[in-house]
């Protein structure tokens, strides 16, 4: 913590003498707070609450020409562990050009047309912060990379180049309850993708626009952010890693008005790299993934979403043959369907919301539905609730089903 | 479509001398109107800051850049904006390419997770930025929108003006709209939206106006809602035309990567 925040000083005092141009501070100090209303507590938890903690951000940019940088730096209080500590959230230096620009270093990149719902956004996520309804952008992870941009005429190229893995922020058993198969074997280790150059993640989208439709393909040979569990032995284990196999994704997207609204299609191919044959059982099968999207205004301030969302098993069969006994079967074809309602009121300073998932072959869904208020300009609350449920614990939404929390974010910017 | 355009384009082309002929229809007026309140210049770049205040005097304010390009031929614009404030929306940009003919294409940046999104845009009468000015009232409403009637010509703050009526031919929030137009420069001084129960609900004033390169405009503008006493004032400054916008401007590139030049 403190050699972090000690360099982080030393960057700060040498961009202030380099960067004769502007610089400007601003930042936001917030809390967050997520109790669970099931009154169960997990084996390895301590109490009601999944999160609970104080922030302040301060966020440090500069320009100087078409060059520039910019540092967010997160301090937090943990309310559950009662330790603080310090969170780069992003800090890269950004280098322009007419033609090429490149950015480098510490990076949020969204990527994909879908609401929630990501196909070829391969970028790590932390799917605990959407859980425990934290704001929206603690979804998503920085990565430590470079992103080089390349704008001709006729179309625009992206390229990502991340040596450093940074996987997915996954519930823990000390804060949720989760389907574990492997329950039993506390001996965990975990076995992230070393920054080997040969494991670096790569990925390139080259995008163009058609008349007012915004069209993407893209490619990424990476890993698995998600990790999957090996145990040492099947029958009786004693141990179990966590690994993140290689995947490759090639998809494409588009997105444009149509049907008096704004339509989005998506899909992708999810190339298994270390499960070619589709027989190992711990490693997710080769997938083909899917969506279409259809968002529109339905009267003043009021915008309804609705995405259909399809994940097609590639070789079925082999994963029955070899799928363990005991362990819970997925579907071919797993299907989704995601809403989004949105109600602005008085002058845009309340926000009604409702986000929501269901799955017809897992069956099971996921509600979120949120009240927001402006208290004056750069203070805000946001109040909700993250509703899970199905016929099984054993599904993706299903297996959360006892972790239904309330939420309270309040921000104050400067 | 086409027809009304090449209309417009005639109208706008006129001899000046024209301009100031007795007794224009009032369709020429509303165009005249359109063309300088909304179209003057082949681009505009401005810092515009809105004040909003509700009925207890609470405020609200926002700042941001706007920059606005026409197509080379046609009704259809182009607009970027950037906002600088208040601090929980800045760095979000905006851009909308607004057709004559069909609803606009809007996109939006998110600065903090990075992403550019499309925003469904069915209702130009909606709040801009929770103000009491609408999409409509920032970027103009159609032409072929409404029918229009010249109702009376008088004096308004020592000018001479037109007062036209517009009454929507569709549905929309307002059932007329009563416009005093200053004959000599064609922009509204006073507008008055009527509901269906034919009763003032907003009204729009001109505050100072000033001329850049030759073109006037409003520099400082209210819109007050009768009904629930919040009013939004909006000031223009660092007006200027005619600055050499580049078409490529108004791209999701530059939503991701604000053109510093141009959004001071």
């Amino acid at each position: 913590m403190r050699s972090r925040l000690s360099s982080l000083v030393v960057l700060f005092l040498a961009f202030q003498n380099s960067w004769s141009a502007e610089l400007n501070m601003h930042g936001f100090g917030q809390v967050s707070y997520s109790p669970r209303v099931t009154g169960l507590k997990p084996s390895a938890g301590k109490g009601d609450f999944i999160f609970a903690e104080e922030r302040l951000q301060l966020s440090l940019s500069g320009s100087s020409g078409s060059n520039g940088f910019l540092t967010k730096a997160d301090f937090f209080h943990d309310g559950l562990t009662g330790k603080s500590d310090l969170e780069i959230r992003e800090a890269y230096l950004d280098l322009g050009g007419e033609i090429v620009e490149a950015r480098v270093g510490r990076q949020i990149i969204t990527w994909g047309t879908g609401d929630l719902l990501f196909i070829n956004d391969f970028f790590p996520k932390d799917w605990t912060a959407l859980f425990a309804g934290r704001p929206l952008e603690y979804l998503k992870i920085g990565s430590d990379g470079m992103k080089i941009n390349l704008h001709l005429k006729t179309l625009e190229a992206e390229a990502v180049v991340i040596p450093f893995f940074e996987a997915d922020r996954m519930p823990s058993s000390d804060k949720f309850f989760f389907f574990d198969p492997f329950t039993q074997v506390t001996n965990r280790i975990t076995n992230k993708p070393n920054s080997d150059l040969e494991k670096t993640e790569l990925a390139l989208k080259i995008s163009h626009t058609f008349s007012s439709w915004d069209t993407a393909l893209y490619t990424s040979r990476g890993f698995f952010h998600t990790p999957i569990m090996i145990p040492d032995n099947f029958t009786s284990p004693t141990q179990i890693t966590f690994e993140y196999p290689r995947r490759n994704v090639y998809g494409a997207s588009a997105r444009g008005s149509g049907i008096g609204g704004v339509v989005n299609f998506e899909a992708g191919y999810s190339d298994s790299r270390q499960d070619l044959s589709g027989g190992n059982p711990l490693i997710a099968n080769s997938q083909a993934l899917y969506l279409a999207g259809y968002q529109r205004q339905l009267g003043e301030d009021l915008t309804a979403g609705l995405q259909y969302y399809g994940e097609y098993m590639m070789q079925y069969d082999r994963y029955l043959t070899n799928l363990p006994a005991g362990f819970p079967k997925s579907d071919e074809l797993r299907q989704l369907v995601a809403t989004r309602l949105s109600r602005f009121f008085k002058y845009q300073t309340w926000k009604l919301s409702l986000f929501g998932y269901y799955s017809p072959t897992d069956e099971d869904f996921y509600l979120i539905p949120e009240v927001w208020h402006s208290l004056a300009d750069g203070l805000w609350i946001s109040m909700g609730s993250n509703i899970f449920g199905g016929a099984r614990e054993t599904t993706f939404f299903g297996q959360f089903d006892k972790n239904d929390n309330l939420y309270v974010n309040m921000r104050y910017e400067f | 479509m086409i027809k009304i355009v090449a209309l417009l384009l005639a109208g706008w082309l006129a001899p000046v001398s024209l301009l100031h002929a007795e007794a224009l229809p009032a369709e020429e007026i509303m165009k005249r109107y359109a063309q300088v309140f909304f179209y003057a210049g082949q681009d505009f770049q401005a810092r515009v800051s809105m004040r909003l205040v509700d009925k207890a005097g609470r405020e609200r304010r926002r700042s941001l850049a706007m920059l606005r390009i026409n197509a080379k031929t046609g009704l259809n614009q182009k607009y970027y904006m950037y906002f600088h404030g208040p601090a929980d929306v800045r760095g979000t940009a905006f851009l909308v390419w607004k057709y004559a003919d069909k609803d606009d294409d809007r996109w939006l940046y998110i600065p903090a997770i990075k992403l550019t999104t499309r925003i469904a845009a069915k209702d130009n009468q909606s709040s801009f930025v929770g103000s009491d000015f609408t999409y409509e009232d920032v970027s103009g409403r159609d032409l072929g929108a409404d029918s229009y009637k010249v109702l009376k010509e008088e004096s308004l703050g020592g000018k001479d003006c037109y007062v036209v009526e517009s009454v929507p031919k569709g549905a929309s929030a307002f059932a007329r709209k009563v416009s005093w137009i200053d004959k000599s420069s064609f922009l509204p001084l006073k507008e008055e939206y009527y509901d269906v129960q034919n009763e003032i609900y907003k009204v729009f004033t001109a505050g100072e106006v000033k001329e850049i390169k030759g073109r006037p405009i409003i520099v400082q503008r209210t819109m007050k809602n009768l009904k629930t006493e919040h009013y939004t004032e909006t000031t223009f400054e660092n007006v200027n035309y005619d600055v050499g916008l580049e078409d490529g401007l108004f791209s999701e590139r530059y939503l991701q990567r604000p053109p510093e030049k141009w959004i001071k």
